[in-house]
């Protein structure tokens, strides 16, 4: 049940949509986000959509793993959804019900609110799909370079989101591991009321924040040994460069967010 | 008498219908007799952790059954955690699994999961830590002051301390220096000859498979390559040589004699018996 979590897991492969800079598909999401917060009419959220559905069908990323991380924001779609449909005064209801009335504007709010948010979880899933957190975190670090001027520790943040990263899936084999042994000694997680469920959660979760914390130690460790000292003077292996394909990337997501803009000036 | 576990072609398949999808246990059968020390070995990723945690009900399998004193345990689903009291199963590296602020505690765990309380919880505590050698006066300690080879202890007291028909040891000395290792292996021989409870113990070391069971199942690539007496799977240790398994020292030099040219019987598995043998042979006067 653990398994089931997807959060950015990667899909390795080999498209353009993959090749791309890291640093670039940040922007491009940044843009994306821009772009959807501007848009406001049938025309621009088509637009938008069909970005994002060229890009998933450059990046052979399967549509069904692209819906199934929607499933932890599910909730809040569902909940902004509601509000809007019943909360938005309008001029004109299609719906009333008691005190529940649906208004033409709730209607046409709730639609794209909830497609505003789809399209965001759905096109900053698909940076997380085709590019590896190692070069997601190097690009964000690469990006935020300029903030070291003003002695904000972008190295030790990139760095900590990384090994953060890094340690999700273990942290969840183990979680597996503890709950295991703890339900062969007759721990049940399943029955009981809250205050119950929350106290057979402490033989989970005292092990696994020791175990957590040993990991943390072992890899300090290791790190030392290696002579770790921070990213000062620090070299890469991978240096990151921006291609000719970066480029049109960036301009053609720029022209996008650009045309959405204006696009929605006019209320389209 | 009836076997007190029945595996009936049992199979578990992971990650049906992705292309993850593959079989870690696979048409498997055997029985385990009341009393018996059963040795299960294997490579890494044979499917023996697969396999064990189906017959105390953890996993669930994808076809076939167990049955414990010739019931299936998933007959009723809703009590399978009875299921688990009586077949305790002590996990690899059962250490990192304490979490209370006293060994007493911790070894309560399982026996107030069962709804034991006050005298009768005490008696299985105590007799349990008294069963893997930890002392009174450290029943009060927190278990993380207490070294990696007594926190173990803590954690086989606290499978123990429900008192299981079936005990089932996942490489329970894996980790431990050769005291310690030595030390844990005699309580735990102690325990079956005392109580005559069934034991299964999951290893990679043949010797201390070789010294303990009764009888050895050896497992290869998700199916049961061989199961019989020691004596028996070790007659064909070059069959376990090429299946990329060990075989107990003694084994090997036996057979490194009788490919010298003795005639030596290859199936023995301990000093005692080869030493009878050659020892047989001198009499006999045989050139050596």
């Amino acid at each position: 049940m653990l398994k089931d979590i997807t959060l950015g897991q990667y899909f390795p492969g080999n498209t353009i949509a993959h090749r791309l800079d890291p640093r670039t598909k940040i922007l491009l999401v940044v843009l994306y986000i821009v772009a959807l917060f501007c848009a406001k009419g049938i025309v621009t959220y088509a637009l938008l959509a069909a970005c994002l559905a060229i890009c998933v069908r450059i990046s052979h990323v399967g549509l069904r793993q692209l819906v199934r991380g929607l499933k932890p924001v599910l909730f809040i779609m569902i909940f902004t959804g509601i509000l809007n449909l019943f909360f938005t005064p309008g001029t004109r209801y299609v719906v009333e019900w008691g005190f529940l009335r649906i208004s033409d504007t709730g209607l046409y709010n709730a639609v794209f609110m909830v497609l505003r948010i789809m399209l965001l979880i759905m096109g900053t899933f698909l940076m997380t799909y085709t590019t590896s957190p190692i070069s997601l975190t190097d690009g964000l670090e690469r990006l935020l370079n300029w903030m070291k001027r003003f002695r904000v520790p972008v190295h030790e943040l990139a760095m900590m989101m990384s090994i953060a990263l890094r340690f999700i899936p273990t942290l969840i084999e183990e979680t597996d591991k503890i709950m295991s042994a703890q339900k062969a000694r007759g721990a049940d997680f399943e029955s009981g009321n809250l205050v119950q469920k929350a106290k057979a959660m402490i033989p989970i979760l005292v092990p696994l924040f020791i175990s957590a914390f040993r990991r943390a130690d072992e890899l300090a460790t290791a790190m030392e040994c290696r002579c770790y000292h921070g990213g000062e003077g620090r070299t890469r292996l991978h240096v990151l460069r921006y291609a000719p394909r970066d480029i049109i990337a960036l301009c053609l997501g720029g022209a996008i967010t650009v045309g959405v803009v204006v696009l929605s000036r006019f209320g389209l | 008498m009836e076997p007190i576990l029945q595996i009936k072609h049992l199979t578990h398949t992971y990650g049906i219908g992705t292309p993850f999808q593959r079989s870690a246990v696979e048409d498997v059968s055997f029985d385990v007799r009341e009393g018996e020390f059963l040795g299960i070995i294997g490579h890494t990723g044979s499917g023996k952790s697969t396999l064990i945690q189906h017959l105390n009900g953890l996993l669930r399998p994808t076809s076939g059954q167990v049955l414990l004193a010739g019931k299936d345990i998933w007959a009723e689903p809703k009590k399978i955690r009875d299921v688990r009291f009586r077949v305790g199963l002590v996990f690899q590296y059962p250490e990192y699994q304490l979490f209370e602020e006293t060994v007493y505690k911790d070894i309560a765990f399982g026996p107030t999961n069962m709804g034991r309380t006050g005298a009768e919880l005490d008696r299985c505590v105590r007799e349990a830590a008294r069963l893997v050698g930890i002392r009174d006066d450290q029943l009060d300690k927190s278990p993380f002051e207490l070294s990696g080879g007594q926190k173990r202890r803590v954690a086989l007291a606290g499978v123990l301390a429900m008192e299981p028909d079936v005990l089932i040891l996942d490489e329970p000395t894996a980790g431990l220096d050769p005291a310690g290792r030595e030390n844990l292996m005699a309580n735990i021989r102690d325990y079956h000859r005392n109580k005559q409870k069934t034991i299964l113990l999951v290893s990679h070391s043949m010797d201390e498979i070789a010294r303990n069971a009764d009888r050895i199942l050896v497992l290869k690539g998700s199916h049961i390559l061989m199961s019989g007496a020691p004596g028996e799977v070790f007659a064909r240790g070059a069959e376990l040589l090429a299946a990329g398994l060990d075989v107990p020292q003694i084994t090997r030099i036996a057979m490194a004699l009788k490919a010298r040219g003795l005639p030596i019987d290859p199936a023995v598995y301990t000093v005692e018996a080869l030493e009878r043998q050659l020892l047989a042979l001198r009499k006999g006067g045989a050139a050596c």
